[in-house]
């Protein structure tokens, strides 16, 4: 990969929280170069500090050291170029659906003609064309889902990021989501972050998969998936993939444990 | 059929104490002057509905002598004051209550004076009220204000203090400037609470109105009871007590009604 491809740069980064009087390390170390396109899966246990690293490329929490640069630009706060899906939706209650996708255009100052073309075109992309004038209370979790992706796309920002935002979904609505947010990204290219903690959606999404080893947050693994798209998850080498990396997750989830019941001990 | 048998069951208990009521009056058990029977109450209504004058077409339309009547003039007198009262109270607390919420400072300069002054009913302030203002309207006002000013400033501190942070988290990621999160998101977001604080403002307003105007001044449903029970009239004071009773409720539906047509994007809000 060569330099000038690199999109976000992660160098060194370090976050430190301060817990109690005590201090936690939450991310050490961390080196990440993504190239622009690339569907990378942050992997882990809770409390491997995946979200923290999301939350810092997006501008809400900086690293305590390191540095995190998009296209060679230094992030020092949140911004539209970076938009996140959140795993809470976190729809704002009182727009409706057509609201909340152009809410972020009237931000930018887009004049009115252009905002109603363009949400009328992602509502048409997400299949919420018929739900446009719905609160977001009388749609379903996939469904505010859908929005809250249309809204993200509504930026043009070149960087998506996604904190578990299929995590309250149920298995079918999830594969659906799953399906769309590919189509989506082969047709615009976008560069997508995507933190979860099922392995399963890690390989049938990501073209890299990258494995974050509990407390402190370091990478312990990084995978690129080289499977063909669309991904029959019960093919051998996805199992192979699978098992491997349900390996690595395994060692960590019980140092998780053990660490719980360390501290239920002190307590 | 539900909702019918609903609706029956709810006027069971009114009726039964509507017909206990009668019977202690027609059995001669209590003193009509202490207590009227149902039916010298309603008749004591029905005149104090109906103007005074004989119709005149030279004082003016047909439709104006009919609002000639005591009940409606006092009525009017009473909702004109609680008007005027909770606009200027819940007016002042509005803007404070969004900044005591929204910013740190502003809290820290104003909640101790606050915290000091809300536990004092509005009903303390009559003295200082009478000799602030004198006679009339503005006192009563002046109370009405007060009571409504502290529900609705304590709710709106609490309404803005309560906005989830991941709706002020999507406006950072959006780009929303510092005013326009606030105007699009704050202040929507706080409005469920804003409208409850109203809520219990203009309830505090009816209760005070009718106490202010026991004191200061000489119409409205609450001078009315007090100059009726000099003449020991209890009808009428039954009468006017059971006008401030419907008309509470009604103002009360009203508000509850308009609150949640504007806020059915709200998910706890109740049906009906």
């Amino acid at each position: 990969m060569s330099e000038a491809a690199t999109h976000i740069s992660i160098q060194g980064v370090h976050k430190v929280f301060e817990s109690g009087g005590q201090e936690v390390h939450a991310l050490r170390a961390i080196d990440l170069e993504i190239p622009r396109g690339q569907f990378v899966c942050l992997l882990g246990p809770s409390g491997c500090g995946k979200s923290t690293l999301l939350n810092a490329v997006a501008g809400f929490s900086l690293a305590t050291a390191g540095t995190i640069t998009v296209d060679g630009k230094a992030i020092t706060e949140p911004g539209p170029d970076r938009g996140m899906v959140f795993q809470e939706y976190a729809l704002f209650p009182w727009m409706t659906v057509e609201q909340n996708v152009a809410f972020g255009l009237e931000i930018k100052g887009t004049d009115k003609a252009a905002i109603q073309e363009k949400v009328a075109s992602l509502l048409a992309m997400l299949n919420l064309t018929d739900f446009r004038k719905r609160f977001p209370k009388d749609l379903s979790g996939g469904m505010r889902q859908r929005v809250a992706i249309a809204r993200v796309l509504a930026l043009d920002s070149p960087i998506m990021l996604m904190d578990e935002p299929f995590g309250a979904l149920d298995a079918l609505t999830r594969r659906n989501l799953q399906d769309e947010l590919l189509r989506i990204w082969t047709e615009l290219k976008k560069t997508i972050l995507f933190v979860t903690h099922s392995i399963e959606e890690a390989l049938y999404l990501a073209d890299r998969t990258v494995v974050m080893t509990y407390r402190p947050g370091t990478i312990k693994r990084d995978l690129m998936v080289d499977l063909e798209r669309p991904r029959d998850v019960a093919s051998p080498a996805f199992n192979a993939l699978k098992k491997e990396l349900s390996h690595l997750l395994m060692e960590e989830q019980s140092r998780h444990n053990q660490a719980e019941f360390k501290d239920a001990a002190v307590d | 059929m539900k909702g019918y048998r609903h609706a029956a069951s709810g006027v069971l208990v009114p009726l039964a104490a509507l017909a206990f009521w009668q019977l202690l009056s027609s059995m001669g058990w209590v003193n009509a002057t202490i207590l009227p029977s149902p039916g010298a109450v309603l008749v004591k209504w029905w005149a104090y509905l109906r103007p005074l004058e004989a119709f005149d077409p030279n004082q003016g339309s047909y439709l104006k002598w009919c609002f000639t009547g005591e009940l409606i003039q006092d009525t009017i007198g009473s909702l004109y004051r609680v008007l005027v009262g909770f606009v200027i109270g819940g007016g002042l607390a509005l803007p404070l209550g969004l900044a005591m919420g929204y910013s740190r400072v502003a809290y820290g300069l104003f909640n101790p004076l606050v915290q000091v002054l809300r536990p004092i009913p509005p009903i303390a302030y009559i003295p200082l009220s009478i000799l602030w203002f004198g006679l009339g309207n503005p006192p009563a006002v002046f109370l009405i204000s007060i009571g409504a000013f502290f529900p609705v400033l304590m709710n709106t501190v609490a309404g803005v203090q309560n906005v989830d942070s991941i709706y002020l988290r999507v406006g950072r990621n959006l780009g929303a400037s510092r005013l326009t999160q606030f105007t699009r998101i704050i202040l929507p977001a706080a409005t469920p609470y804003i409208f409850t604080g109203a809520r219990i403002g203009m309830g505090t307003s009816f209760i005070v109105v009718i106490v202010s105007e026991m004191i200061a001044v000489n119409n409205g449903l609450g001078y009315r009871i007090l100059e009726a029970r000099e003449y020991l009239w209890s009808d009428k004071i039954i009468a006017g007590m059971f006008t401030i009773g419907l008309l509470g409720l009604g103002i009360d539906t009203l508000m509850s009604r308009l609150s949640s047509h504007l806020l059915k994007w709200h998910r706890g809000l109740e049906q009906g």
